[in-house]
């Protein structure tokens, strides 16, 4: 099973003959990922290593039958061509890129809200779902296949996890990085849901990070909707106080957003946190009997 | 009661504990000025003070020969407690601004040391309200919030009168229309017709300048009636986000580089994301969370970080040894700690960069390094060959720390 990616995904890469693009286009395929086409506006009837290009979005999924898209393009035009893929009927897109103006983001989050569609990112690592596809840009050979669930916002502190969870015999269902820009197309609680309802995921490893209100909106939906296990982690504990002179932020949420804060706000619904990834992981272990 | 404040209240007065906005990552914006703020909101529409800025005694006095008396003299700084700080005076006469202007000017608020100093008219002020737009990231839509009780600390409104401030989303595909003004104002009691009319089309204008701007946050901290009825933005707080700098050059050149600090502007040249702490352990990883993630491990290994350095994602050899020429220009650096996990970044690469930065700089400080993913067995080869006498490897990130806080002890 696992969640968003699997072995049913067929990826179009949309900036697949850019050099990012290529490089991690070829990547996922070699870890096994169905990579089915590539956009590139001016660029149809070209291909990269067998795999063939397209001009739109449209022409790549009437001609193979793409269902998931990867958004390699650069920042300027990543919206657009979010856009472009949702249009052409894509289910799930996945957005690496990173630097998406967040005005933009703030209209697309609105525009997909009401459609079936799943977006992922921007400025994410991706998704993988080790031996069956990868996504994006997360180093496969980190993880092993399992019935552990990870989501995190950010990326590197993703692949530190999932290196001590490794070292510590266990492995994961599906890997979603959710990306740390201030409006992201999937939330922490959007991620915790399919993990539920995933039948391979048994555990859930939840990555934070200080800022925002995802954590507490994720500690209250674990409470009141989840059967399986979380464990957290947030980094920033010993952030300093942050360079910002605005205060809005903080009266919307009505939350301090500071680490200590999601650590009590989880704690307070039963998920045990850790204060280091190795600290998370060997909490996750104790709970998988390990 | 008419009030002539000669310290206007000041929402920078209390420290942001976090970076709610921003996910708590930093430098994701550009903060302006208050003068900066008020000049766009004049382009926009939005009623402001006259005013002139002045980098010098003689021209504040300038300045205010122009404006008439009495002004208010204010820092200019992208820090908190300006007024309690004695960045913002009253001056009623040439020589007063001069010598207001000479006691600003120079001044150190909080590491911050003024060199502007805005001369304002200043206002007679019968009622000070708060409005602001901002990002509601929680809701992912802009946020307008409006109190009457502006001028005090809007966090202290919130959490004590929680219903005399009015929040109200916008769809952003919609966008603002003049309902969402009415709401405002009725629910924030606003009696006054003209006020109301007045505060209205200020809302509208602000939401045109958040969008044409691409802002983050435009708050109006008093917005002030004066006794004959008008209203007026009495200061402004107004960011903007980085990464829409690209479609706005005019607002890229707003950036203060002078105002900023030395070893954060020499980082953001080369390209590197730093943020100066207090401590003797340099941290260098890769990508927000892991650094951060760092920092805690340092701290809780009992150390002091000395910074927080992120070499972002795909970090090369130069990317390296830019961070450490930053990392190192901090004297009270002792020792760093490189925490790097590879993915897209090779290990093969930033062990070449350590060796680059040692050899061009001459670097004696101890430098312990933890590599792990792509090339890691390259790049700890490459350590291990050059076998120099300064850098030690480690193979987590905890024994990494612990060793970094060690050497710098």
């Amino acid at each position: 099973m696992a969640i968003l990616v699997d072995a049913d995904t067929r990826l179009v890469v949309q900036g697949l003959t850019g050099s990012e693009g290529r490089f991690h286009g070829l990547r996922n395929r070699s870890h096994g990922t169905n990579v089915v086409a590539g956009v590139t506006p001016g660029k149809g009837g070209q291909d990269v290593d067998g795999i063939p290009v397209f001009d739109t979005v449209k022409a790549a999924v009437s001609e193979t039958g793409a269902n998931t898209a990867m958004v390699f393009v650069p920042a300027p035009f990543a919206a657009d061509a979010m856009y472009e893929a949702i249009d052409a009927g894509v289910g799930t897109v996945v957005c690496i890129t990173e630097g998406v103006p967040a005005h933009e983001m703030l209209r697309l989050y609105a525009f997909i809200e009401d459609r079936d569609v799943r977006l992922v990112g921007p400025n994410c690592p991706g998704v993988l779902s080790p031996g069956k596809a990868n996504v994006g840009i997360i180093p496969a050979e980190i993880f092993r296949e399992g019935t552990i669930g990870l989501v995190s916002r950010s990326g590197t502190l993703t692949y530190q996890i999932g290196h001590e969870l490794t070292q510590l015999g266990l492995g994961c269902s599906t890997i979603v990085g959710i990306g740390g820009d201030p409006i992201v197309g999937s939330s922490f609680v959007d991620v915790l849901a399919l993990f539920e309802d995933d039948p391979q995921t048994e555990y859930v490893v939840m990555v934070g990070e200080i800022g925002g209100d995802e954590e507490e909106k994720a500690a209250s939906f674990i409470e009141a909707e989840m059967s399986k296990l979380v464990v957290g982690y947030i980094a920033g504990f010993t952030a300093p106080p942050g360079k910002t002179m605005g205060h809005a932020g903080a009266i919307i949420s009505g939350t301090a957003g500071t680490a200590q804060a999601k650590k009590d706000a989880l704690e307070a619904r039963g998920v045990r946190v850790g204060t280091t990834p190795t600290e998370a992981a060997r909490l996750v272990a104790e709970i998988a009997g390990a | 009661m008419i009030v002539v404040r000669l310290t206007p209240p000041d929402a920078r007065t209390r420290e942001a504990t976090t970076e709610p906005d921003r996910g708590g990552r930093l430098a994701r914006a550009l903060d302006l000025h208050e003068h900066q703020g008020k000049d766009l909101f004049r382009r926009y529409g939005i009623p402001v003070s006259e005013g002139r800025l002045a980098t010098s005694p003689a021209a504040a006095r300038a300045a205010a020969e122009e404006l008439g008396y009495p002004v208010v003299v204010k820092a200019q700084v992208l820090i908190g407690g300006r007024g309690k700080a004695g960045g913002i005076k009253l001056a009623a006469s040439a020589d007063e601004v001069e010598a207001r202007a000479g006691e600003i000017l120079g001044m150190d608020i909080r590491g911050h040391v003024v060199s502007k100093v805005w001369i304002e008219r200043a206002s007679d002020i019968a009622r000070e309200y708060y409005l602001s737009l901002t990002f509601d990231r929680s809701a992912k839509k802009p946020l307008l919030m409006f109190t009457t009780r502006g001028g005090m600390d809007i966090e202290e409104v919130a959490a004590t009168s929680p219903d005399a401030l009015v929040r109200l989303h916008v769809d952003p595909l919609e966008g603002c229309h003049p309902w969402h003004a009415r709401r405002l104002v009725f629910e924030g009691g606003v009696d006054d017709p003209s006020e109301q009319k007045q505060i209205a089309a200020i809302v509208s204008k602000l939401y045109d300048a958040f969008v044409a701007t691409e802002a983050m946050l435009c708050e109006i901290n008093p917005l002030i009636v004066t006794p004959d009825g008008e209203v007026r933005a009495l200061d402004s707080k107004f960011t903007v986000d980085d990464n829409a700098l690209f479609r706005h050059p005019d607002l890229a050149e707003l950036r203060d580089i002078a105002g900023a600090d030395p070893l954060e502007v020499l980082a953001r040249e080369k390209g590197v994301t730093y943020v100066k702490l207090d401590g003797e352990v340099g941290v260098l990883g890769n990508g927000a969370g892991l650094t951060m993630s760092t920092v805690d491990v340092v701290t809780f290994a009992g150390g002091r970080p000395a910074n927080f350095c992120d070499l972002g994602g795909g970090g090369d050899a130069q990317g390296v040894v830019d961070a450490l020429e930053v990392i190192t220009r901090d004297a009270q650096v002792r020792s760093i700690v490189l925490n790097i996990f590879g993915g897209i970044t090779r290990c093969d690469e930033v062990a070449r960069g350590i060796l680059r930065a040692v050899e061009q700089m001459g670097l004696e400080l101890p430098i312990v390094v933890r590599l792990d993913g792509t090339n890691a067995d390259e790049g700890r080869a490459i350590l291990r060959d050059a076998a120099l006498p300064n850098l030690h490897t480690e193979a987590t990130m905890l024994e990494g720390a612990r060793r970094a806080v060690e050497l710098a002890a």
